[in-house]
């Protein structure tokens, strides 16, 4: 960007002209996010500290009241625990699962890989709510799909209730959620693939490496920059789940499966709204969250100065071409 | 894979070739049983969903995991259609969807235009404001939302739901663009300039064609995250069930007639068989989209 500027010679009359231009053109924007992104976080910050069912104009200050009581609700706590596990379990099978998917299908004598590619990816484009409401009758202890086929080839005896008891609830949305995302996050390590050099695995191959160490020593150590992304982006989405969740268990069974998300709108649409209540909570969240990115950052950063320090020469330099060029073509 | 780092050790290069051979040859075949059993899996809930809602009722309890059903009727599709109301929902989908879409890649198109190519004050501010929404905790920004809209007039309306959705700061598309364009070299806006373009005709006509990528990016990502959106539309619905969208439609549906398991199915079917039609058709545009958007 800044090469841009720096090149641009003085060109007078049509500058200033030009400058009306940007401001018109960034009107749009700078309207949107007064409206729709700074002025809800700020109010959101606000009714924070009141205590306010939503009507009228917050009267009762209450000070850090709300964030002290969500610090003491038990079931706060729980469901901040139930969005972790969520979210771990998310990452854990879904990033291995997808670059091992990633891999086979990169494979350059694989053919067909790019039917496999749009097969694996079809879950994606479908609705998360309704694919949620599809998946409890497929769950079903009553008729269930699952359930049959697993009494049919032996591993049941009697249908199990998968969203209906505590012990199978969480991991099975999150089956469900790692199908259901899956084809997003193999078309991202795709792309990391993709941007690794040929010459690397042929000067790999020279020196006698096989297959496995290729992948450990050269794929791998490529990847983590699109990996760090890759991650970052599944944590933070995992962690606001509240489609799947909300159709799938809402919450249930009592609460074994409430998310953050869920018992914050349990609170702000429930049978008694507390909007003052539900904005404390999700800021506090919204913290939380924060820190955690923030950890996860800070962890690869310094796994990467390590690496650097160790072997500076290749890997950063074969990957950088690619992560600053526009996406495909001109 | 093991017998291979075996007989690396022993370093006969000949050695190695032949071991390698038999897993060459097998290594494909054994590869696609396996995708293709793992893809079966895959799209059953697909096959399950459109084979129920061709069933009857009896049928659908009675013949396990059969997926072909023996005599198809459609009472469950006109049922979801007309009766479900998901001849409604439908359209507000897909109203929705176009509106968002068209709104959110023009204003990041502008955006990114002004921020990429061009010198002004505020820019610094404007960038700085743009990338600590993806930082900030934002709090609980429904509610705020809810108000700023019915101050607006718009509650109860399909612009409800339209402005909710676009109205965030899609930071990434911004600085996709804002790449882009910065990318782009300076000749091609003097040589416009020379010919009598103005600034306006310039991005319409020279540059803004020339990020077809990014645009074919940010309306995929756009248009899944809207056809998929639920929250929003359940807020702003909570109302008026009139302007529900398919997936609130959907939930409304289930959470009243649960038994319905053919008409659940066909009302599902409705939603998904078009969504995944368009797809298949621009399967190539989805998989470089999606790809494009982390190649920041």
């Amino acid at each position: 960007m800044k090469k841009a500027s720096a090149q641009r010679r003085p060109v007078s009359r049509w500058r200033k002209l030009d400058r009306y231009w940007c401001y018109v053109f960034i009107a749009p924007a700078v309207v949107s996010y007064v409206l729709f992104t700074a002025w809800p976080m700020a109010a959101s910050w606000y009714y924070s500290f009141f205590d306010w069912i939503g009507l009228g104009a917050p009267s009762e200050f209450v000070g850090l009241g709300n964030f002290i009581e969500a610090a003491r609700n038990p079931y706060f706590w729980q469901a901040f625990l139930h969005t972790f596990q969520y979210m771990i379990g998310l990452v854990a099978l879904n990033l291995p699962l997808t670059l091992i998917m990633a891999v086979v299908l990169n494979n350059k004598r694989l053919k067909g890989a790019a039917f496999y590619r749009v097969l694996y990816f079809l879950p994606v484009v479908t609705t998360t709510a309704i694919i949620g409401i599809v998946m409890t009758y497929i769950f079903s202890p009553f008729n269930g799909a699952l359930n049959i086929a697993l009494i049919k080839i032996g591993l049941l005896d009697k249908p199990v209730h998968w969203l209906g008891q505590a012990a199978t609830a969480m991991l099975t949305v999150v089956v469900v959620a790692v199908w259901k995302g899956f084809g997003v996050n193999m078309l991202y390590w795709l792309a990391g693939l993709q941007s690794i050099p040929e010459e690397l695995y042929e000067a790999a191959k020279v020196d006698g490496a096989t297959g496995v160490q290729a992948f450990w020593f050269v794929t791998l150590p490529l990847l983590k920059p699109v990996g760090t992304v890759i991650t970052l982006l599944t944590i933070t989405g995992a962690l606001q789940v509240f489609d799947l969740m909300k159709v799938m268990t809402n919450g249930g069974p009592f609460f074994a499966t409430e998310t953050v998300s869920l018992f914050i709108y349990r609170y702000a649409f429930g049978q008694q709204s507390r909007i003052g209540f539900a904005s404390a909570a999700g800021i506090f969240f919204g913290v939380a969250a924060m820190i955690v990115a923030g950890l996860q950052s800070v962890l690869v950063q310094r796994a990467n100065a390590e690496r650097v320090g160790r072997q500076r020469v290749q890997p950063t330099a074969a990957i950088e071409p690619v992560a600053g060029r526009p996406p495909t073509g001109v | 894979m093991t017998s291979t780092a075996q007989t690396q050790e022993t370093t006969s290069v000949r050695n190695r070739i032949g071991a390698a051979g038999w897993w060459r040859r097998l290594q494909m075949p054994l590869t696609h049983l396996v995708l293709i059993g793992i893809g079966l899996i895959w799209i059953y809930p697909f096959l399950w969903t459109v084979s129920a809602a061709f069933k009857t009722t009896a049928e659908m309890f009675g013949g396990g995991l059969n997926l072909i059903p023996k005599n198809p009727i459609l009472d469950n599709f006109v049922r979801a259609w007309t009766v479900a109301n998901f001849r409604v929902y439908f359209w507000n989908t897909v109203v929705v969807t176009f509106a968002v879409v068209v709104i959110v890649v023009l204003r990041t198109a502008l955006t990114g235009y002004a921020l990429g190519r061009y010198d002004f004050p505020g820019k610094k501010i404007l960038r700085a404001a743009l990338v600590a929404t993806l930082f900030l905790p934002a709090g609980y920004t429904i509610i705020p939302l809810f108000d700023l809209i019915k101050a607006m007039g718009l509650l109860n309306t399909r612009w409800a739901i339209i402005l909710g959705e676009s109205g965030g700061a899609h930071v990434v598309f911004v600085l996709l663009f804002a790449g882009f364009f910065a990318s782009l070299p300076q000749e091609l806006e003097d040589a416009a300039k020379i010919d009598g373009a103005g600034f306006v005709r310039i991005f319409w006509n020279v540059m803004l064609p020339l990020a077809r990528p990014v645009i074919a990016t940010a309306t995929i990502m756009r248009f899944m995250w809207s056809w998929n959106a639920f929250f929003i539309p359940l807020v702003f619905t909570l109302a008026r069930p009139n302007l529900r969208t398919l997936g609130v439609g959907m939930y409304a549906f289930v959470t009243e007639y649960s038994t319905d398991w053919t008409g659940m199915a066909a009302a599902a079917s409705i939603s998904l068989i078009p969504i995944i039609i368009v797809f298949l058709l621009l399967q190539r545009y989805f998989v470089e989209g999606v790809a494009g958007a982390i190649k920041m």
